[in-house]
């Protein structure tokens, strides 16, 4: 009871940052119908921007760490929020309207590149935070039957919830929000209704980027290990996440997030930690063979 | 085909451009002040902050003159005329296909008199297979991308398939290079018909998902299964191809190709003998496809491409069709997978990761979908520039990275595209492309 307790928590918080990043991608794919390949790897230059903001920040003595950390999440948030409208502008933009493989090739190229920019200019080696917010609570007394909740997992779930209330009030409440559903809907109609799309599209960019810098710095307090091959497992299972839930669908993303989290904690705890992303694949593939728009996701009508 | 003369009036002004590279270097200067111009060392345990202003300079710099430089070859009409858009051939299609095929004809040439020229040149011999490994890799994910329009992310799944395949048929059970060819081919195709039968109905990107799910699966099985695969260790002493079973070694037991044909032994005879076995493997996988293009099944590709629901609504089984692409390029992969595991003599899971499988579709769709020819001189390109790179081999692979996203940017058809049906009817061949001033003659009347 108790191992499956501690896995349930351990999967919620690994679901929640997966859930965080996937809303990214099921954004970017809903407006432009493209896979952002690259998506993974800003959630790791979220994390390393977030690391180096910690070292800064302790070497100005500033030992707060309410205050350490809103300084880190507002720094990590404006860089990764800048890379994710730079890579939309220098690789996306200019392919809008071509064929659909030519911006996932792009992506894919703009993934190589990020990553082994990073390798070369932080180093190929992994990057240690110490332990910033030890601690937790405890269930069910010492001993074997013990259910830890550290604080850094509080910290995580909490603000993937305060995250997600606010993203879906700014979707389905302000006029940014309504401006990027009717992108979605008809770009060519938008346009014609006098709204800026592509500034539209940029926005939604920064703001999934921004999403996944959350992400990166919440894993560097998470595991205090980085490097710069982190993006791409983390983004190839929040884009199961996103299919999973149905991709274009918000609640479909972090609901696909949530369900991957889950299965890879309980699947390595119970059965074997080697097979566990075969697991998360292999239940990916059975959804889609079951229902082939995912969780939450409207069946596609084809219209001649 | 475009009016040149209005070029220098349509320039940008110099102060205007300054100001716009001015801007692109600011941003660089802003955006890369966590990456670039600071790094974190660890300091006996605690996470110390360095900084390097000078390289921050230059990465700005660098953006300067690198958004200078593309503005002003961008906005030469010459340029702006193809980038940035899906061109429309205006050639008739049947001297551009002439063009095409003489184009082949030179490279075929070239390929086979190569060894004659290099043949002491193992570096030279070496790098010519590896791209021919590429090359034959592409056209099998050609069919399923290029031809029958579903994305595969996990191709290298099926190249992994024939690697193992042959690896552990020749060394657990002595199995000869040419046996296990189709052997390993039947059993990667019917790894395409296992992962393609249950996802076939799903669409586009759904598909790519699952593909790339089903590479990941392939992968870590491979990693996992010590007892079968040896996991990360790989599978060494992989046996060599012989040629009628005449081996290429110093004179020994076995008998050898030298001895075959009473000439001394060189160590040059087996990477050329190699370079043959792969030059001849795909050219039969080019005149197969050539000809796949023109059976019924083939066409059928091209019409499941652009219309699907036309397709079904024509009576095409669509499940079938699709089934077969994925068989087929399936099995290419896996024909390439025998060659480059008796070529490497050892395997492991490594060689097979999802970088990989970019760097195949990277090769398809850089060359133009479709395009056999393409294929050639993307995976030239692919396979020769991180080589070019080796004497600055740290920045090779972002070298890579951007060149991707700078060719798909320049021309996002890919280099040679060729979205159009193999086989048209008679009379459309014949009849000219309508005259762009025919809109306006149906607007008069």
């Amino acid at each position: 009871m108790s191992q499956f307790l501690q896995q349930a928590i351990n999967g919620l918080t690994l679901g929640s940052l997966y859930g965080l990043i996937a809303i990214g991608y099921t954004m970017v794919y809903g407006i432009l119908g493209m896979i952002n390949f690259a998506h993974g790897d800003l959630y790791m230059l979220g994390a390393f921007v977030s690391l180096t903001a910690f070292a800064i920040l302790a070497a100005a003595g500033i030992t707060s760490l309410p205050l350490a950390l809103l300084l880190v999440l507002l720094v990590a948030v404006v860089f990764t929020a800048g890379y994710g409208w730079a890579v939309e502008r220098i690789a996306y933009r200019p392919l809008r309207g071509s064929t659909k493989l030519a911006p996932l090739i792009s992506a894919i190229g703009a993934s190589i590149f990020i990553q082994n920019a990073v390798q070369l200019l932080q180093g190929a080696r992994i990057k240690q935070l110490p332990p910033m917010l030890p601690g937790g609570f405890e269930f069910f007394g010492p001993g074997p039957g013990s259910v830890t909740v550290s604080h850094v997992q509080v910290l995580i779930v909490a603000a993937t919830a305060v995250l997600l209330a606010g993203f879906t009030w700014m979707i389905t409440r302000t006029s940014f929000g309504r401006q990027q559903r009717a992108c979605e809907q008809d770009a060519g109609m938008t346009r014609m209704l006098g709204i800026n799309v592509d500034r539209t599209i940029s926005l939604t960019f920064m703001i999934g980027a921004g999403m996944a810098g959350v992400a990166g710095l919440l894993v560097t307090l998470y595991y205090g290990v980085i490097d710069f091959y982190i993006g791409f497992l983390a983004g190839v299972k929040a884009f199961t996440a996103a299919v999973l839930g149905g991709i274009g669908s918000l609640p479909g993303a972090m609901l696909g997030g949530l369900l991957i989290g889950l299965i890879e904690a309980f699947y390595a705890s119970y059965f074997s930690a080697e097979y566990k992303d075969v697991a998360v694949f292999g239940i990916l593939i059975l959804v889609l063979v079951l229902r082939p728009s995912g969780l939450l996701g409207r069946p596609e009508v084809e219209k001649v | 085909m475009t009016t040149t003369t209005t070029s220098r009036a349509a320039d940008t002004p110099l102060p205007q451009r300054l100001s716009d590279a001015g801007f692109a270097a600011l941003l660089t200067a802003l955006l890369g002040i966590p990456l670039v111009g600071l790094t974190t060392v660890d300091v006996g345990g605690r996470v110390a902050v360095q900084t390097r202003w000078d390289w921050l300079l230059g990465a700005a710099l660098m953006a300067f003159s690198g958004r200078l430089g593309v503005r002003w070859l961008f906005d030469r009409p010459a340029w702006r005329g193809r980038s940035a858009r899906v061109q429309v051939d205006q050639a008739p299609a049947a001297r551009r296909a002439g063009r095409m095929q003489l184009a082949g004809l030179g490279v075929t040439a070239l390929a086979l008199a190569l060894p004659l020229v290099f043949h002491d040149n193992r570096y030279v011999v070496d790098t010519a297979t590896t791209v021919l490994i590429y090359v034959m890799l592409g056209w099998g994910l050609n069919v399923v991308v290029g031809l029958a329009g579903l994305l595969d992310l996990g191709y290298v799944a099926f190249y992994a398939v024939g690697a193992y395949s042959y690896a552990l048929l020749a060394t657990q059970w002595g199995l000869s290079f040419w046996a296990c060819l189709p052997l390993a081919g039947l059993l990667a195709a019917s790894f395409g018909i296992l992962l393609g039968y249950p996802t076939l109905r799903l669409r586009g990107d759904y598909l790519a998902i699952v593909t790339l799910g089903f590479g990941e699966i392939i992968r870590l099985v491979l990693v996992n299964w010590t007892a079968l695969t040896h996991g990360p260790d790989g599978i060494g002493s992989i046996p060599r191809p012989t040629l009628f079973g005449h081996g290429f070694a110093p004179a020994g037991d076995l008998p050898t190709v030298a001895g075959l044909f009473g000439i001394d032994d060189a160590p040059w005879h087996r990477t050329v003998f190699l370079y043959l076995l792969i030059l001849g493997l795909a050219l039969l996988t080019n005149a197969f496809v050539l000809r796949l293009r023109k059976l019924p099944i083939g066409r059928a590709w091209e019409a499941m491409r652009e219309d699907e629901v036309a397709c079904r609504a024509l009576g095409i089984n669509a499940t079938r069709v699709k089934l077969a692409a994925f068989a087929l390029g399936a099995m290419l992969g896996g024909f390439a997978g025998v060659f480059f595991a008796a070529r490497q003599g050892f395997i492991s899971p490594e060689s097979f990761t999802f970088s990989e499988s970019a760097v195949i579709l990277a090769i398809v769709v850089l060359g133009g979908s479709g395009s056999q020819f393409g294929v050639v001189l993307a995976a030239g390109i692919l396979v020769l520039l991180p080589e070019l790179g080796r004497h600055f081999s740290e920045y090779r692979m972002l070298l890579f990275g951007a060149a991707m996203v700078a060719i798909m940017v320049w021309r996002p058809g890919g280099l040679l595209s060729q979205r159009r049906p193999t086989l048209t009817s008679a009379s459309a061949a014949e009849t000219p492309t309508p005259a762009p001033n025919s809109a306006a003659i149906r607007s008069a009347a």
